[in-house]
């Protein structure tokens, strides 16, 4: 009996580390203060790291000053991919745990991620057309990360499908973790099969194929682009927290109203 | 103990590795549909037909592009290589801006019966590599690369080359 007992406090007190930050009310209490810091904070990075790369960095050796499309190209990539991750994180939690602010976290996440993927797909046909010399071909790189790009639309739309919101969670998480499959086989591609991409420059485990008066500026562009996106999402889940208590305070007060 | 939580935490793993198998599997059948370009080795096993569309990547062998103009149009004829096998590529108009000695492209087009791929359509496949042009002429003058015969050295031979006249 009290061995029981001891058993399920220790497995409330374990779970509880999780539910202390899952609560939507005291993230707006820790997350909203610091928004205009993270806000310009990210603007000053991004701004930095762009007119460093446009203005300052070398020209390429071979593609001259098409290269500086680079310190755009490549960070919205990144934060496109890292955006789905964190979407399929949310939708994990949301499934397993039945976290409201996962709920909320994907459902926000998704049309800003949407929004770095086209700037990935846009300035890489930019790029494309003077220096292979197409805007777009099928090759495995781009079809997938066109692929990335679908899937976000699908969660944006099916989230958004249901009259009951439980269950366009339940539908958008499904899809965002199926769809989780795609990032390995974006960030593979150039290596699986032949692509008319490029492979990697920049590696985790060996040495970097681009020279460190280039790799700087783009470094900098990309801590940017992360700090933007974690603004936008954090600015936007504390939007949606306060739409929902705003809605709840006027539900209660008709309730209460004569 | 199995609570709901639990119940769901298996569920969802058990689908993700049923999905990753699944999609391991089906990616690994159509492997030899995903890729964009043959490369001359794999032109010289499978024979494509002649006539039949597809598209051949790899490198622009040294020495031997030879560019003809008649009428204002240029024939360029050179050979892709991939290092084990060389198929001659015969292409007329202009080719884009990348296109050198040494550089990858992808040719669209077909076999003709004489062997020689008649192209359509050149695109160019640029390397990994970034670098300013003081850099690879440092590189070219201490005799570490040419850009004639492939990709350049590992970065940690040019990383740290000087940059002459350096703005950043």
């Amino acid at each position: 009996m009290n061995e029981n007992v001891l058993a399920q406090g220790r497995t409330a007190a374990k779970g509880g580390w999780l539910h202390y930050f899952a609560n939507p009310g005291r993230f707006l209490r820790i997350v909203q203060p610091a928004l205009p810091w993270l806000a310009a904070l990210s603007l000053m990075l991004t701004v930095t790291g762009i007119v460093w790369g446009y203005e300052f960095a070398p020209a390429d050796w071979q593609q001259g000053n098409a290269v500086r499309i680079m310190y755009v190209h490549v960070p919205a990539a990144w934060v496109a991919m890292a955006g789905y991750a964190a979407l399929a994180i949310c939708s994990f939690f949301s499934i397993v745990w039945r976290h409201p602010l996962a709920d909320i976290a994907a459902e926000e996440i998704a049309p800003i991620g949407a929004g770095f993927t086209a700037l990935c797909l846009v300035s890489g046909s930019l790029w494309g057309k003077p220096m292979w010399g197409a805007y777009w071909v099928w090759d495995a790189r781009l079809t997938s990360v066109l692929i990335l790009f679908f899937l976000y639309l699908g969660h944006i739309a099916l989230v958004r499908a249901f009259d009951n919101k439980a269950h366009g969670y339940r539908a958008g998480a499904i899809l965002a973790l199926v769809g989780a499959i795609n990032l390995p086989i974006i960030v593979f591609s150039v290596q699986w099969w032949n692509t008319l991409h490029q492979g990697n420059t920049i590696s985790l485990i060996g040495p970097s194929k681009i020279y460190i008066t280039m790799l700087y500026p783009l470094l900098v562009s990309t801590l940017g682009f992360y700090l933007s996106f974690i603004t936008m999402v954090c600015t936007a889940i504390c939007a949606a927290i306060n739409e929902r208590k705003t809605s709840a305070l006027l539900l209660a007060a008709a309730e209460r109203a004569p | 103990m199995r609570t709901p939580k639990k119940r769901r935490l298996t569920i969802v793993l058990i689908s993700g590795l049923c999905l990753a198998a699944a999609t391991g599997l089906m990616l690994a059948a159509f492997s030899s549909t995903l890729t964009y370009f043959l490369s001359p080795r794999q032109v010289e096993i499978k024979h494509p037909r002649v006539g039949m569309d597809f598209r051949l990547g790899g490198i622009v062998q040294a020495g031997t592009v030879h560019t003809d103009v008649k009428n204002g149009t240029p024939t360029t004829l050179f050979r892709v290589t991939d290092g084990r096998a060389s198929v001659p590529v015969t292409y007329t108009g202009v080719l884009p801006d990348l296109f050198r000695e040494g550089q990858g492209v992808v040719a669209i087009g077909a076999m003709t019966k004489g062997g020689t791929f008649a192209a359509s359509e050149v695109l160019a496949k640029h390397g990994a590599a970034y670098m300013p042009r003081d850099v690879e002429q440092a590189l070219k003058e201490a005799g570490k690369w040419n850009p004639r015969f492939g990709p350049p050295p590992p970065a940690s031979e040019w990383n740290d080359m000087s940059v002459k006249g350096n703005n950043s």
